[in-house]
């Protein structure tokens, strides 16, 4: 419950904070939300000597549109995208997923850029950044670049950010014509975590058929995929139950799943294809309703 | 560090330790201890707070995150006289047997009715997933808010009502 | 006559100051020159301590004290047990492991500081080197011989052997349309996680030499007794308050090696030492509840009446015994055969030592593992009959009325258990239910209908059948000023009994509910008292609050009649006075208190003051019973569970307070489906506990109950004058069966383990899918 001792850092910009990072190495950690960090080190098992709050940058505080995409800042908190209209209307996707994260209270304090960056494979976010290609945006004394989302994610709890390098935006392909969005997912029962989390993005053509379809998963590997046969299977098909039935039995095809105390490894590929189902229905669904 | 924040709406400022956690600069330094720890992993909402108005677990953020903040205890939600509705209803509807998650079911409510005035049994449910109570079985906790949605207006007039008579009052004495 | 209180639905008493965040729970005490203390645990099930190195931990910032067993050697007991059985096999139970570890968590090494962050950091210095040896978990392996032990010199890990039989088994063999399923069925561990985790502040005064304890306690007046043994500090001179409680179930009624450790700090270091537990300790230190295997063998004929029930009970202890261990399982043989006339029964109960911590009383305790298993058994003869459940238990229940025996040996006060079936049956519209489970079955969809009809043990009990004493106190004092001070030796925490005592007393009275003050939980007020648990404190320590106020208004009686010149025999008391029937003289009921004390006017041999204290001992337990309908929806292609509806009718005897039985009822029910949804604490064959946070160990959240529905009948119990049976452990009792039964109703199945985690309903419906598989 009592993290070890640190000193505690409030650069006034995001230059600042990139020095204290660079400075500090292995030794600092950035502190947006808290809350993916806090809980680690009240447990003791991160316990960095200096915590870079950045929290106070309130530039990084933004969902903005531009150029058919989506750019949130990285310190723009899961209840704010959850209940965004703008996003609910170019990016339904995000809000989809943000209000299954966790609980209110985390909703409120944690951050998008946050979670991102900490690369829990059971978070949810990583679902959407993989399943609609986001890209992240690194900055850090060097200068700034953009990662893809599917370079973005390295393993357990490891991204691509170099030593040094602060996730400040992230930014999303906003919701084409005759699209849908939808995330579905299995919470742990206790953590509510995600034992299985889908998220998908199905447009359709002016026949009613897939164009195309992307499909994020989270929770089930190390790291957040793109279900690629699930999309390939679909794509130029009738969303019907049985069409979408037969892609979805694609979701697992080369991963190995995790198991755990709560689900084997058996049974969360399984769960994938099921969501998987139920996430491209939902998708689906919507641009005969609403376009 | 210094820290400077408006607790239950009242600056105070203190020395901490960076690694205290807002919940214990509550409680052993504010000395308010109506705010409740119930685990070490951010799940179960006792220690819940109105941080600049949102829900938030007070276990979870450092003390020095909140420097400049306001911030709402179950202290400074109502008092004796001037219950608040969702004080009132769980009183009337039995919503707490032990009390210990009580403050924070209370204030997660009020982030509810916040953003929704009128919500679902089901939309009550869903927003009390932070919060948990091995009590009551939570039905008497829906209930509870149940009640204080269909008497929220009255303590809204009361206040109103008293506001105007604070308002007046120094105008008279000017 | 006055205000009917008994029976209303009257607001707490306990809640403003709850509401307001103005209760005060152990961790809220700040006593001035407050030292804090740490614990450094045992990471390993099983382990030699090789060495251990405190220097780091005793230089460390803010440090006054580290202790290790050899400093408490000959100085302080260890952890006590109340439990005595035949042939009973007590471990050493030191309060700080001495060579060896025996479980995952188990205190080694007390850190005690000025400030919690820095006993957290010094007990992290603290080095213990360990030689890992070899552990036990599976109860399976436990009992076979060469196993490895727990206690070497126990020479095995079976701690005792019990066996109950009742009936004339030859009958049973004799008849050759008998039928048998045998059956294992697994209660498995589960964590009470009360809100509040255990705490305790010890302050001793070195210049009395008193010690005053705040403890997170469901049994002050018993800590206080064992507290004094193990300190020796003089009983006299010992002084427990239970504050504010934030919820027990059980896991608080004990007394624990940190509590032992605190007063031993306190008297050395002179100051006032405060530990709070926090949730992985809590988790992997505080008793467990439930773990037992349960091979059973039900016989019955093809009309579905069951002849004879035969189980083997192997129940977990864990390591070592806390207060009751050894005793919790030995209730499940006396209630194995529920509310069922079945007339022969053979229990073999073993007690089986593993690497664990101690299992002990959790909501239920013993009763709804007994509840599981029959209400099972007759799932299980339905199934393999084909009958619809509600026919097997009609077919088995005894006749209604009192003093009902069974083969157990056990007499039910009173029983009625068509009562509350036919009730359930009505609200849940049962046969409605059916029938639309057949429609749903049409297209695929999985619906189950769960039904138990339990009969539950309460009102702890009759001293010569408890371990440490079934009595309790009540004490009734109306003050100088007429208002009135209630104490009661029980110790309820979240129950309400400030409020129903209060309604007692009142309306016995017949003064302002709000003239009465209950008080409990504070030895140095209370003379006397066992205690807060078995649902037993309306019905035992109310019946002791009732008796003693009835004892005051028959004082009060001739004090006024003296005073009014009538007979003592002609007053009543109404709203606040004391008057002849008819009410042509009268006098307040303030005027009476106020003469009581100044004592100018009394009758002849009339004592001064008013002051009654009445100790009920129950001449037996009582017996609620009840009857619950769980709908379950299984999601065909996950296994998921959704629990759609649930029913429960519940008789307690007398019900004092109705929103406050409803509460019980409802928080019941919500614990008995986590056990029999999500709950299950894991040890690994290492002796590793796997789910040792509640990230990983689930309890019931909000939406995981649906709107449930509750009823009651009231069958008052000759037990005690008020009635009252008590209903703190009903709901949890009845509902894990229930929603247990639903979903194998719903599979189609015999038999499902708890809990039903979706991957274990989903391994179900992938063998039913293959050809020849059960279900439909």
């Amino acid at each position: 419950m009592i993290p070890e001792p640190f000193e505690y850092h409030v650069p006034k910009t995001i230059e600042e904070a990139a020095q204290l990072v660079a400075q500090f190495g292995d030794d600092g950690k950035v502190l947006a939300g808290g809350h993916s960090l806090v809980p680690l080190m009240k447990l003791r098992l991160a316990s960095p000597r200096h915590l870079v709050d950045i929290a106070r940058l309130d530039g990084l505080r933004y969902i903005h549109e531009k150029d058919g995409r989506i750019e949130i800042g990285a310190l723009t908190t899961h209840y704010r995208i959850e209940s965004s209209s703008l996003l609910k209307e170019k990016c339904p996707l995000l809000p989809l997923t943000a209000r299954e994260i966790g609980d209110v209270q985390v909703r409120n304090k944690g951050t998008l850029g946050g979670s991102l960056a900490h690369a829990d494979p059971a978070a949810d976010w990583p679902a959407a950044a993989v399943g609609l290609g986001a890209e992240m945006k690194a900055v850090s004394t060097n200068g700034e670049r953009w990662i893809p989302a599917s370079e973005f994610f390295v393993d357990l709890m490891m991204t691509s950010l170099a030593p040094g390098e602060i996730v400040t935006a992230v930014r999303f392909p906003v919701l084409p014509p005759r699209s849908g969005d939808a995330y579905v997912k299995h919470r742990h029962p206790a953590s509510g975590f995600a034992v299985v989390g889908v998220a998908a993005r199905v447009t359709l053509d002016d026949k009613g058929h897939v164009q195309s379809a992307r499909v994020g998963v989270t929770g089930i590997a190390p790291v957040a995929y793109r279900a690629s046969g699930v999309e390939q299977a679909i794509t130029g098909k009738a969303p019907t139950t049985k069409n979408i039935e037969q892609a979805a039995s694609r979701a697992a095809d080369g991963i190995e799943a995790n198991g755990d105390l709560y689900a084997s490894a058996e049974y969360r590929a399984h769960l994938v294809t099921v969501y998987t189902e139920r996430a491209l229905a939902a998708a689906a669904e919507k641009p005969g309703n609403t376009n | 560090m210094k820290v400077r924040i408006r607790l239950n709406g009242n600056w105070r400022e203190d020395d901490v330790e960076p690694r205290m956690l807002l919940v214990h600069y509550l409680r052993e330094v504010a000395g308010l201890t109506g705010t409740h720890i119930g685990c070490e992993t951010s799940l179960c909402g006792a220690c819940t707070v109105l941080l600049n108005g949102d829900a938030a677990k007070s276990c979870t953020i450092f003390a020095v995150q909140a420097d400049g903040a306001e911030i709402t205890t179950i202290e400074g939600l109502g008092t004796d006289g001037n219950l608040h509705p969702l004080q009132q209803g769980f009183w009337e509807e039995h919503g707490l047997h032990c009390g210990f998650c009580t403050p924070g079911m209370i204030l997660a409510a009020h982030q509810l009715l916040g953003r929704n005035p009128h919500p679902a049994r089901e939309e009550i449910r869903h927003a009390l997933e932070g919060n948990l109570c091995r009590c009551t079985g939570y039905q008497h906790i829906v209930k509870a808010i149940e009640w204080a949605v269909e008497h929220s207006g009255d303590r809204q007039a009361h206040q109103a009502a008293a506001a105007q008579a604070a308002t007046t009052e120094p105008a008279l004495k000017r | 006559m006055a205000t009917k209180l008994l029976g209303e639905r009257i607001k707490r008493k306990e809640d403003p100051r709850l509401i307001q965040g103005r209760g005060h729970y152990v961790d809220d005490i700040k006593l001035g020159g407050m030292l804090h203390m740490a614990f450094a645990r045992s990471p390993y099930g099983h382990a030699r301590i090789t060495s251990i190195h405190t220097e780091a931990a005793r230089n460390a910032p803010g440090v006054v004290a580290v202790l290790a067993s050899g400093d408490l050697k000959g100085k302080l007991g260890q952890v006590p047990c109340a439990a005595g059985m035949k042939g009973l096999k007590v471990p050493h139970h030191p309060c700080l492991a001495e060579e060896r570890v025996r479980y995952v968590g188990e205190p080694v090494v007390a850190v005690v500081a000025t400030d919690r962050y820095l006993a957290t950091d010094a007990a992290a210095q603290v080095e213990i080197e360990y030689e890992m040896l070899p552990a036990v978990t599976s109860m399976d392996k436990a009992i076979e011989s060469g196993s490895t032990l727990v206690h070497e010199s126990f020479g095995d890990n079976i701690a005792f052997r019990d066996q109950l039989e009742g009936g004339d088994w030859k009958t049973v063999e004799s008849d050759s349309s008998v039928r048998v399923i045998k059956q294992r069925l697994i209660n498995q561990r589960l964590g009470p996680v009360a809100m509040e985790t255990r705490g305790v502040v010890a302050s001793y005064s070195p210049g009395e030499d008193t010690l005053t304890v705040w403890s997170s306690t469901q049994v002050p007046h018993i800590l206080k007794t064992q507290l004094s043994l193990m300190t020796g500090i003089d009983e006299p001179r010992c002084r427990v308050i239970a504050p504010e409680v934030g919820g027990a179930f059980g896991s608080k009624l004990n007394v624990y090696a940190e509590e032992g450790v605190a007063c031993f700090a306190s008297k050395l270091l002179g100051s006032p030492v405060k530990w709070i537990e926090g949730r992985r300790e809590n988790l992997a230190g505080t008793i467990h509840g439930r773990d037992q295997i349960n091979d059973l063998e039900v016989y019955y004929k093809p009309d579905g009446k069951v002849v004879g029930l035969k189980c083997r009970i192997l129940a977990d202890m864990g390591a070592y015994f806390q207060l009751l261990t050894p005793a919790i399982p030995t209730s499940t043989p006396l209630m194995i055969l529920g509310c069922y006339d079945i007339p022969c029964v053979s229990v073999e109960t073993i007690g089986v030592f593993t690497n664990k911590m101690a299992t002990d009383a959790y909501r239920g305790a013993g009763r709804p593992e007994a509840t599981y298993i029959i209400e099972r058994a007759m799932n299980m003869v339905a199934h393999e009959l084909k009958m619809d459940p509600v026919d097997v238990r009609t077919r088995n229940f005894p006749a209604a009325g009192k003093d009902v025996a069974l083969a157990t040996g056990v007499t039910y006060d009173t029983a009625d258990y068509q009562k509350t079936l036919k009730k359930v049956l009505k609200i849940s519209r049962y046969p409605q239910l059916r029938k639309e489970q057949q429609r749903l079955r049409k297209k695929g969809k999985l619906l189950g209908i769960g039904l138990s009809t339990y009969v539950e043990i309460c009102a702890m009990g009759p001293s010569s059948r408890m371990p440490a004493g079934g009595w309790e106190s009540g004490t009734v004092r109306v003050e100088p000023t007429g208002r009135v001070t209630v104490l009661s030796g029980a110790s309820p925490h979240g129950q309400g009994e400030q409020t129903s005592f209060a309604q007692i007393v009142a309306q016995e009275l017949g003064i302002p509910f709000d003239d009465v003050t209950v008080f409990h939980g504070d030895t140095a007020q209370v003379p006397m008292g066992i205690g807060t648990f078995g649902s037993r404190t309306t019905a035992v320590g109310g019946t002791a609050i009732y008796v003693a106020a009835q004892r005051i208004r028959k004082k009060m009686a001739r004090i006024a009649a003296h005073k009014l010149e009538v007979k003592p025999g002609d007053v009543v008391f109404d709203e606040g006075t004391i008057q002849l029937k008819g009410g042509s003289k009268s006098v307040t009921f303030k005027k009476v208190a106020e003469e009581a004390y100044l004592a100018k006017h009394l009758p002849p041999g009339v004592e001064p003051g008013l002051s009654e204290t009445y100790v009920f001992e129950p001449p037996n337990f009582t017996y609620p019973f009840g009857a619950h309908v769980a709908v379950t929806e299984v999601d065909e292609k996950t296994g998921e569970i959704r629990l759609r509806n649930y029913f429960a009718v519940d008789d307690c005897g007398r019900i004092l307070n109705p929103m406050l039985v409803d509460g019980q009822v409802q928080g019941g029910i919500a614990q008995g489906a986590g056990q029999a949804l999500v709950e299950d604490l894991i040890y690994d064959e290492n002796a590793q506990l796997l789910t040792g946070s509640l990230m990983d160990y689930a309890i019931p959240k909000a939406d995981l109950l649906p709107w449930l529905e509750t009823a009651n009948t009231e069958t008052r119990t000759p037990v005690n004058p008020l009635g009252v049976k008590g209903v703190g452990e009903a709901g949890t009792i009845g509902s894990t069966p229930a929603i247990v039964n639903a979903v194998a109703d719903a599979l189609g199945v015999r038999h499902i383990d708890m809990p039903l985690k979706p991957e274990r309903v989903w391994n179900i419906l992938k063998q039913s899918a293959r050809p020849g598989g059960e279900a439909a």
